[in-house]
């Protein structure tokens, strides 16, 4: 790569694409170099996808070229643009659970003998790929095995093994914990080193300054801007992304929540008590005040979401207890947290959280229908002045509240999914990853959001990956670690130091890895 | 696809660059395909079949068509949670079987008619239903797919139904029973009637209850829908029932229509039918999308294949190649509509 005229392995021009009554990208364009970790961001809806799925085949462009590897290209299914040397790891991980990590890497195109798959030759060039990746694991077992990250990696050690030149990472790091991320880091230099070139989608405005070296910035289906990554802050990206004044983002601070007054007064409107379940909870206590927003803090598989589940009643627990104002709560399923005024938005809104093909207005009142229906018979007047006052409160966009959610953005959807508990006024909120995989903007309202319940006097216990909105949004953090509560923290007396230590100590690199 | 369970008004509002159809139109055109299929097949057969517009045959076409719209409710309700229910055709044997027992029994007060009858209408359907429970209970408590949970009635329950007849074609004359398939009052055909009041009740209770929408968000995304609070398990418990009942139902017509209890072929295919059914009506296989209105148009399009084949003299294997490749057409036409 020089600098004035690089050697470029893709260059997508002139990229226009649209949908019934959507114009996806209009004149968007891509210059990838070779060896280069191009970092291609841009609110969600700002073309990213729309355009990667131009470039690997799953969709056709309208109007524009694409030039990859020296020759012009226009490919029609995505299995031609991977055997042209691109591919493609999504978001939610594209591969089979009950097979085995060899299986996985080589489906498609196993090696044969005789008409047979050849497994010892299968598991034997499994290893060599992964162990180039620098991951030393049993190509034997089944995937569902491996943690997400180790998971993630299967997933890019197939994209080399087809002698990718480009590699499109889309979202690679929204499952990962820090640690890992870093492992993934360490593999993404290693694709860098031997020539290839990614494309590296993400949310996570901190990464993008340690592991790319040119930035595009998509916004409304256009290129904004592209450059080194050395000569652009962090700063001017979010307000290139928003299409904002540069002043007015710097006062907004990091995220959307603001320095409210601490609540330490009050009755604990919760407390868990040396909760156990299987390995995954060993001792897990935490608390929360009304009006108080309580962090939880933890690697991936810190049994964090676990608390969550065991309050809400999605799992059973084996030992240790639960109070809700005081009073022993044992509740057998969801249902019955709802009715005593818990609600959980989950971490994935896909698996977990939205029901695809019914509309805003069903998704928003699903948790509320048995309050909404006499003798079973759902009041639908109510229903529609319950779902127009929080489409207008939480200011979803939707094309109509009959709009199929899985249409909306995934930040309109998060709000759908928010505004399903508050419409039954709840005094408790479980929040895992409330601002997860969603959009600058609709993030930091949310964050806006979860601070103005808590000031109503809710208690908000909030899960999260990301240092900045614990520090900025918890009144306290509880940090668990392997199943069990490792420390507490008043908001005062935390740093992001002492909070990554109480987080990290421990839990050693190789056991993420087993 | 067309979701005729939510056909609730909502204000049409114009895009920029599409006129916006009002929604009943647009309802109705989600199921052209069907419709334009069904409308060809009565268009061709008004001018090569003889006969074809008579009240008769239309009421001969209707009569058929009853079984299968009924049992086809219940199927398209388990289907909506993501389920199958492959024992419909053999519980239609067992309330088929059963019910003569009853009627025809010289034990105490059954014999009495106004006793005998209406017991012998009600303890199949419950029976039934009590089986359809069973099903749901394999289903939810012991997690076994429902396929493979609803084979074991199709299989055993024939066998019931051979018990209860001593495995004989059990011929009977019992006009008042028989009345539930033969009876025409106003000229039309009781099970019709039947299958009518049904059809509304069930699109009703899809649109407009809670239970028709925990149904559509079960089969939608179930783990989602349980941390909602959905009584998943209930629900799908409450589907195999209703499926249950309404097979025990379509039994009783089919053996009053034929004046006997026939273990072997009451119901015979009737699940493949009645799934049959729901696929071409646009209810999707995979759960969470469901038409009851879809399925009363995908029994009578199978339906007026069948009879257009047979009227033509065309043989049996034929016309069912023909309705297969219907099918696969029907099927096909909705994956298009919905990418």
């Amino acid at each position: 790569m020089t600098d004035g005229e690089r050697d470029l392995l893709l260059r997508m021009d002139g990229i226009c694409k649209s949908f019934p009554g959507v114009v996806a990208l209009d004149n968007a364009w891509l210059r990838v170099g070779r060896g280069e970790v191009h970092c291609l961001v841009g609110q969600n809806g700002a073309g990213k996808s729309t355009l990667m799925k131009i470039l690997n085949g799953a969709y056709r462009k309208d109007r524009g070229t694409i030039t990859f590897d020296g020759r012009e290209v226009d490919f029609h299914k995505p299995h031609e643009a991977q055997e042209a040397g691109i591919s493609t790891i999504y978001q939610e991980i594209n591969l089979v659970p009950y097979r085995s990590v060899a299986e996985n890497i080589f489906m498609g195109r196993e090696p044969r003998r005789f008409g047979l798959i050849n497994w010892p030759r299968m598991n034997r060039e499994a290893s060599q790929v992964l162990s180039r990746l620098g991951i030393q694991i049993d190509v034997r077992q089944p995937l569902m095995k491996l943690n997400v990250a180790l998971q993630q990696m299967v997933a890019i050690a197939r994209a080399v093994s087809f002698q990718a030149k480009l590699v499109i990472m889309d979202e690679p790091t929204s499952s990962l914990a820090e640690h890992e991320v870093a492992t993934l880091f360490e593999v993404i230099r290693g694709l860098k080193a031997q020539g290839v070139s990614v494309i590296y989608i993400s949310h996570r405005l901190d990464e993008l300054h340690q592991i790319g070296d040119r930035i595009t910035i998509m916004r409304d289906g256009q290129t904004i801007e592209e450059r080194p990554l050395s000569e652009i802050s962090k700063l001017e990206i979010v307000a290139k992304m928003l299409g904002r004044e540069l002043d007015v983002v710097q006062q907004a601070g990091a995220t959307g929540f603001r320095k409210r007054a601490a609540h330490t007064d009050g009755e604990p409107l919760l407390e868990v008590k040396h909760l156990r379940r299987g390995r995954v909870l060993q001792d897990a206590s935490v608390s929360a005040r009304p009006g108080e927003i309580v962090g939880l803090a933890g690697l991936l598989g810190s049994g964090r979401t676990e608390v969550a589940r065991a309050i809400f009643g999605a799992d059973p627990v084996d030992d240790g207890e639960i109070r809700i104002n005081g009073q022993r709560a044992r509740f057998r399923s969801p249902a019955d947290a709802i009715r005593a005024g818990i609600g959980f938005c989950t971490e994935d809104r896909k698996s977990e959280g939205i029901i695809p093909y019914l509309s805003v207005r069903e998704n928003l009142t699903l948790a509320a229908l048995p309050t909404l229906a006499r003798n079973g018979i759902v009041d639908r007047a109510r229903q529609r002045e319950i779902v127009d006052r929080y489409v207008r409160l939480l200011g979803i966009k939707a094309a109509s509240a009959e709009q199929k959610i899985r249409e909306l953005s995934g930040g309109n959807q998060q709000k759908v999914l928010l505004a399903r508990w508050l419409c039954l006024n709840p005094k408790l909120l479980l929040l895992d990853e409330p601002t997860r995989g969603i959009d600058v903007g609709a993030k930091a309202e949310i964050q806006k959001l979860i601070d103005d319940l808590a000031d109503a006097g809710l208690g908000v216990l909030m899960i999260s990956s990301e240092i900045e909105e614990l520090l900025e949004g918890s009144d306290r953090i509880t940090v668990m670690r392997d199943g069990k509560t490792v420390a507490e923290f008043e908001r005062d007396e935390i740093d992001q130091r002492a909070l990554l230590t109480a987080m990290a100590h421990g839990a050693s690199a190789e056991q993420a890895e087993a | 696809m067309a979701n005729v369970g939510q056909t609730e008004a909502r204000p049409a509002r114009p895009a920029a660059d599409r006129v916006v159809l009002p929604r009943w139109l647009r309802a109705a055109g989600q199921t052209h395909g069907a419709v334009i299929a069904l409308l060809l097949l009565v268009l061709f057969n008004a001018i090569f079949t003889t006969n074809y517009l008579a009240w008769s045959t239309l009421r001969v076409n209707l009569d058929q068509v009853a079984t299968i719209v009924i049992v086809g409710i219940g199927m398209t309700l388990v289907i909506a949670t993501g389920g199958i229910d492959l024992s419909v055709g053999a519980l239609m044997a067992i309330a088929g079987s059963l019910a003569p027992l009853i009627f025809d029994s010289d034990w105490g007060p059954l014999d009495r008619p106004w006793v005998g009858i209406p017991l012998a209408i009600v303890l199949p359907i419950l029976l039934t239903g009590f089986l359809g429970l069973f099903n749901g209970f394999l289903v939810t408590y012991f997690r076994i797919q429902p396929i493979i949970a609803t084979l074991v009635l199709y299989l055993g329950g024939r066998g019931i139904a051979k018990a209860l007849s001593d495995g004989i074609l059990l011929d009977f004359n019992n006009p008042s029973f028989e009345y539930l398939g033969k009876g025409r009052p106003l000229g039309i055909p009781v099970q019709v009637i039947l299958m009518a009041i049904l059809l509304l009740i069930a699109a009703w209770m899809m649109r407009s209850t809670v239970f028709g929408r925990y149904i559509l968000a079960t089969g939608g995304n179930e783990p989602a829908a349980r941390l909602a609070g959905v009584p998943v398990s209930r629900v799908k418990l409450a589907v195999y029932a209703i499926s249950g009942l309404l097979a025990g139902l379509a039994g009783l017509i089919w053996a009053a229509r034929i004046s006997a209890a026939d273990p072997y072929r009451a119901g015979e295919f009737m699940e493949l039918d009645a799934i049959a059914a729901a696929a071409v009506g646009g209810t999707a296989l995979t759960g969470g999308r469901a038409t009851i209105i879809g399925t009363l148009l995908g029994a009578v399009i199978i339906q007026q294949v069948r009879f257009t084949l047979i009227s033509h003299n065309v043989s049996d294997g034929t016309t069912r190649i023909v309705i297969a490749a219907a099918i696969i057409l029907a099927v096909l036409i909705q994956r298009q509509r919905e990418q």
